[in-house]
């Protein structure tokens, strides 16, 4: 089965991802997840004031910068992996470096 | 209500339950028309209780309150037909047996359903969960957050064993002669599973501390009704040995202290005496098994509050007889981390490349002693390498700022 882990990060943690005790948790959590052959796809996005969001509006597009300031947890990254089950997937999760102020959101793949 | 109070009335309740549960699903065989007449039951003991005391005889108070909430479901026909005559007759014979000369002493029969729960035709992964929820009345949301699932897979689970257990006409009975060793070790592997649930629950999950402490339970019970089992008996020194130290895992400062840096005047003394008398009693049934043997490890790790060194090569002999015994994933790391203490630490990693790669990709105790292991050798750079992966693959913050400071460590050393 495969399962896309949705990370989301409070803005404290995007504020230390230049903290290197953060970096190094992080640089651990891909170490591992890679030496266990799991992954399909995954990377690591810029901080939420970076993004840009385009809209349809009719025949136009609206453009506008960054997402919206209100939400708590942004998307910080993904990765999608292929395990047996949901258990291992779950398990994956929780080694997950963020604080207890993000998330992460297991979801299976759409099959086509 | 004073918090102790509604505590006491928990306890009681949920230990009426499970006998009751137990006592109509032994006779009905269904265990999910037992949990539908007496959950609400459960609930409104749960209400009334705390606030107007614990009754004489709880379990007459939930037997007339489940028998109602039967007659009730029947009018709504939320029981099968079949299993609402089984448990009414169930219920009569209760009542006859708490009317009989005044005594109030009802069968307890959780064992039969502790047998039950963990019969072969049950998937494995779903014998504690089914073992906590119908023994002993916890909900399944805390069950399923206990295993980190979501509480509506673990639901579907539970459902499915129970239907199964009804469908394949799983007997409620404690097996007997040759038949109750084999069935025993389930029954135990589940109470243990329970156990490590409450003990990894350790950074401020008050829920999975208290499955410690079932699982305890449960193993006391256990002994009530056999007390001629040694691996039952090893079963719960090894449980105590454990408890006794679990405050000493963290320090102040809720940082993880590993085990050989623990202050032993931080352990509970009762317990430990109480463990190392079980495991004696244990021992004096000459019938060794791997939980008599897990206890004698934490005997070992115990006796250092008197002599204050640990003796690496009476635990190297005991991991062997694990090993043989028993050769889990965790049994042959725990050999290679004492092998590494009484012999040398190459002696040790030799032991652990004995593992298939495999299957310790994602187990993060052999990243965490191969690391400590090549630390000890001098290896720095490879275990600085193992260190990464062991904190990658932790799941606890404590236990990653831990391994984050020995690899802190090991790079200090090696300049690279």
């Amino acid at each position: 089965m495969q399962y896309a882990l949705i990370i989301r990060e409070a803005p404290e943690d995007f504020a230390r991802r230049g903290d290197p005790v953060y970096r190094d948790g992080w640089m651990a959590y891909i170490k591992a997840i890679g030496q266990a052959g799991i992954v399909i796809a995954g990377a690591g996005l810029t901080s939420p004031e970076t993004g840009t969001i385009v809209r349809r509006k009719g025949e136009d597009h609206d453009v506008q910068d960054g997402p919206y300031p209100e939400v708590k947890e942004q998307l910080g990254g993904f990765y999608l992996i292929e395990v047996p089950d949901i258990d291992t997937a779950l398990e994956w999760a929780t080694r997950v470096p963020i604080s207890d102020k993000g998330s992460v959101e297991v979801r299976p793949r759409l099959q086509m | 209500m004073p918090p102790d109070a509604g505590r006491a009335a928990e306890q009681v309740a949920r230990q009426s339950y499970g006998k009751l549960i137990a006592f109509l699903a032994a006779r009905s065989r269904d265990v999910p028309a037992a949990e539908d007449a007496l959950s609400e039951a459960l609930a409104a003991a749960l209400r009334v209780w705390p606030e107007r005391g614990v009754p004489d005889n709880p379990e007459a108070w939930l037997m007339v309150a489940a028998r109602r909430n039967l007659m009730q479901a029947a009018r709504h026909r939320t029981v099968q037909a079949n299993a609402q005559a089984t448990i009414s007759l169930a219920f009569e014979e209760a009542e006859e047996r708490m009317n009989e000369a005044g005594k109030s002493v009802f069968p307890d029969e959780r064992l039969k359903l502790l047998f039950a729960c963990t019969h072969p035709v049950i998937d494995r992964s779903v014998h504690t969960a089914l073992m906590l929820q119908t023994v002993l009345g916890i909900e399944a949301r805390t069950i399923a957050r206990s295993f980190v699932v979501s509480p509506e897979a673990m639901s579907q689970r539970l459902v499915r064993a129970k239907v199964k257990i009804r469908e394949a006409g799983v007997p409620f009975a404690v097996p007997s002669g040759a038949a109750l060793s084999g069935r025993l070790a389930a029954v135990l592997s589940a109470i243990y599973a329970a156990y490590g649930l409450g003990w990894d629950g350790l950074d401020g999950e008050e829920e999975r501390h208290s499955l410690a402490g079932e699982a305890i339970w449960l193993g006391r019970a256990l002994l009530t009704v056999l007390p001629d089992e040694p691996e039952a008996i090893g079963l719960l020194s090894l449980m105590l040995h454990c408890e006794a130290r679990r405050s000493a895992r963290r320090d102040g400062n809720g940082r993880y202290v590993p085990l050989d840096e623990q202050d032993t005047a931080t352990w509970n003394a009762i317990m430990i005496t109480e463990a190392d008398v079980l495991l004696r009693k244990a021992g004096s049934f000459d019938r060794f098994g791997p939980f008599q043997c897990q206890a004698a490890i934490q005997s070992v790790h115990a006796a250092r509050r008197f002599s204050g060194a640990t003796d690496w090569q009476a635990l190297t002999t005991l991991y062997a007889a694990l090993v043989t015994m028993k050769p889990t994933l965790g049994a042959r790391v725990g050999q290679a981390a004492v092998i590494g203490r009484a012999v040398s630490a190459a002696a040790g990693l030799e032991r652990i490349d004995t593992l298939d790669p495999r299957d310790v990709a994602a187990y993060q105790p052999y990243w965490a002693v191969r690391a400590f292991l090549l630390a000890n050798a001098g290896d720095d750079i490879a275990a600085a390498d193992a260190y990464m992966t062991a904190i990658g693959l932790s799941d606890s913050p404590a236990v990653r700022n831990f391994l984050a400071s020995r690899l802190e460590q090991v790079r200090q050393a090696s300049p690279g």
